[in-house]
């Protein structure tokens, strides 16, 4: 084990390195949660869709992404990706996450969206409202801010993951640790380091989520 | 002069899998009318009362709306909602949204008014219902009977030709039913054509001018309040009527 003051004086010395390479992985969580969302959202709907083959579909998708382990997802998609055309290592990262984040998500908004009182889609339609539109202007502001909490936590475990970024040579704060660690014969030192910085995030996240869901929970019901 | 049939029933009939819940129904509603339509529960007046508005589609029949029969698989069942207001038993409001954005949200939305003329619309209505001041409150924030004015205020915001009302006062707690069903009487007043369904006995008596009364999915009999009430020809309404006298 590394003393306390080598452990504080590494950790002040190579802030400038880690820091750059926090912001790479705060983008690449952020990204890749954003484009999950979105992914999504579009799985949801397909699932709840009562259409048999859109139903199929966001079942088989699910079924694969919770089947496999994200780090072969990883290598699939930025091997897979990057033999058909030149993609840049962000976004093949960005997109397998947001892929592997989006079949999560999707779960967590059926749910929210079948949450939904019923009443609330034929009150919409009673007033002579089409489904998109209630299900847009009624539904989905209701489905989200009830999923907030469990994509607050989607989120950090999207953080965590996006850890395995590394195997593709994105210089997030994983590799960096490893790469510093190794070329410095000191791992144990710059692992400890890299913890602290995702317990950091991962505090600042959850207080983040919590302000929001409080500030949301005055306004419902 | 004849009176404008608003709505008109032919033959309708629906089921859930076996279930038979709406047996041959005949009906018509003419303008300005209020009628109330009662029956014990599972007795189909729910049914009834959606298929009115196409939230629940009939298995056959006709439903002819302001003297044009409905086709739902062709018809823009939106317009047609647009001249059919709902109101339910649990309000429905839309938690996150203002009273008053709960009530421009279809004129503004669907019909494209103006939100600033939608907005001065919709404070009429509230003074209408006597929520003026709750304009900008969350629903959360209201009493079951001040939700339910505003559910009506927001059916309102639409100029439907017609109000359904499906056990309007059934979730409210008895100190709060009165001043829903006077906003109803006054809607009454005012010529609304009206399907209503309640227990409310002393709000059917007083205000329709027809009672409808349901059981096992029929029509079992129909008939001014008077009539209704006091000279009741079939033995199951004057059973229905025994029972729910004397709660
Ligand atoms: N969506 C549905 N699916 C299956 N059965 C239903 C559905 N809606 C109503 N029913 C059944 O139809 C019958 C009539 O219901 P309803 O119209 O709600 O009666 P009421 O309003 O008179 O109490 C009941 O037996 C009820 O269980
Ligand atoms: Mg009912």
């Amino acid at each position: 084990m590394p003393s306390f003051s080598h452990f504080f004086e590494v950790l002040i010395d190579t802030k400038d390195v880690f820091l750059k390479a926090m912001l790479l992985t705060l983008e690449l969580t952020v990204v890749s949660i954003l484009i999950g969302i979105v992914i999504g959202l579009f799985f949801a709907l397909m699932k709840i869709s009562k259409i048999k083959v859109l139903e199929l579909i966001s079942d088989v998708y699910v079924f694969l992404v919770r089947g496999t382990p994200l780090i072969v997802q990883i290598f699939i998609l930025y091997f897979g990706l990057s033999g058909i055309f030149l993609i840049p290592d962000f976004w093949a990262a960005s997109l397998a996450l947001a892929l592997h984040n989006g079949a999560y998500i999707s779960e967590i908004l059926r749910g929210t969206i079948q949450g939904v009182d019923k009443g609330q889609m034929e009150a919409g339609r009673s007033l002579g409202m089409t489904k998109v539109l209630t299900l847009r202007r009624i539904i989905l502001p209701q489905a989200f801010r009830r999923a907030l909490p469990p994509l607050g936590n989607q989120f950090i475990i999207g953080l965590k993951d996006s850890s395995l970024a590394a195997f593709i040579s994105m210089n997030e704060l994983f590799n960096v640790a490893t790469t510093l660690g190794s070329n410095n014969f000191d791992e144990m030192t710059y692992l400890l380091i890299v913890a602290v910085y995702y317990l950091v995030l991962v505090a600042l996240l959850t207080f983040i989520v919590n302000r929001l869901e409080k500030k949301l929970a005055i306004s419902d019901r | 002069m004849e009176a404008k049939e608003m709505i008109k029933v032919n033959q309708l009939n629906k089921s859930f899998g076996e279930l038979h819940v709406l047996k041959n129904i005949d009906m018509t509603v003419y303008e300005s009318d209020v009628v109330c339509l009662i029956g014990s529960s599972g007795s189909g007046k729910s049914t009834l009362l959606r298929c009115l508005n196409f939230l629940e589609r009939k298995d056959s029949g006709s439903i002819i709306i302001e003297g044009k029969e409905v086709d739902p698989s062709n018809d823009d069942l939106n317009k047609i909602r647009e001249k059919v207001g709902m109101v339910f038993q649990h309000f429905n409001l839309f938690p996150h949204k203002t009273v008053l954005e709960n009530i421009i949200e279809a004129p503004v939305m669907v019909k494209g008014v103006d939100k600033k003329v939608a907005t001065s619309k919709a404070k009429e209505l509230l003074e209408k219902v006597g929520l003026e001041d709750k304009a900008d409150v969350f629903p959360n924030k209201l009493s079951g009977g001040q939700k339910q004015r505003v559910a009506i205020a927001r059916a309102l915001a639409m100029e439907p030709d017609i109000m359904l009302f499906d056990e309007p006062t059934s979730a409210l707690d008895p100190e709060l039913v009165g001043e829903v069903l006077t906003t109803m009487k006054e809607l009454a007043n005012e010529g609304m054509t009206m399907v209503v369904v309640t227990h409310e006995m002393g709000f059917a008596r007083e205000v329709a001018d027809w009672i409808v009364y349901m059981n096992d999915g029929e029509i079992i009999e129909r008939g001014d309040p008077e009539q209704f009430f006091e000279h009741p020809k079939e033995e199951r309404t004057q059973e229905f009527l025994k029972t729910t006298m004397l709660k």
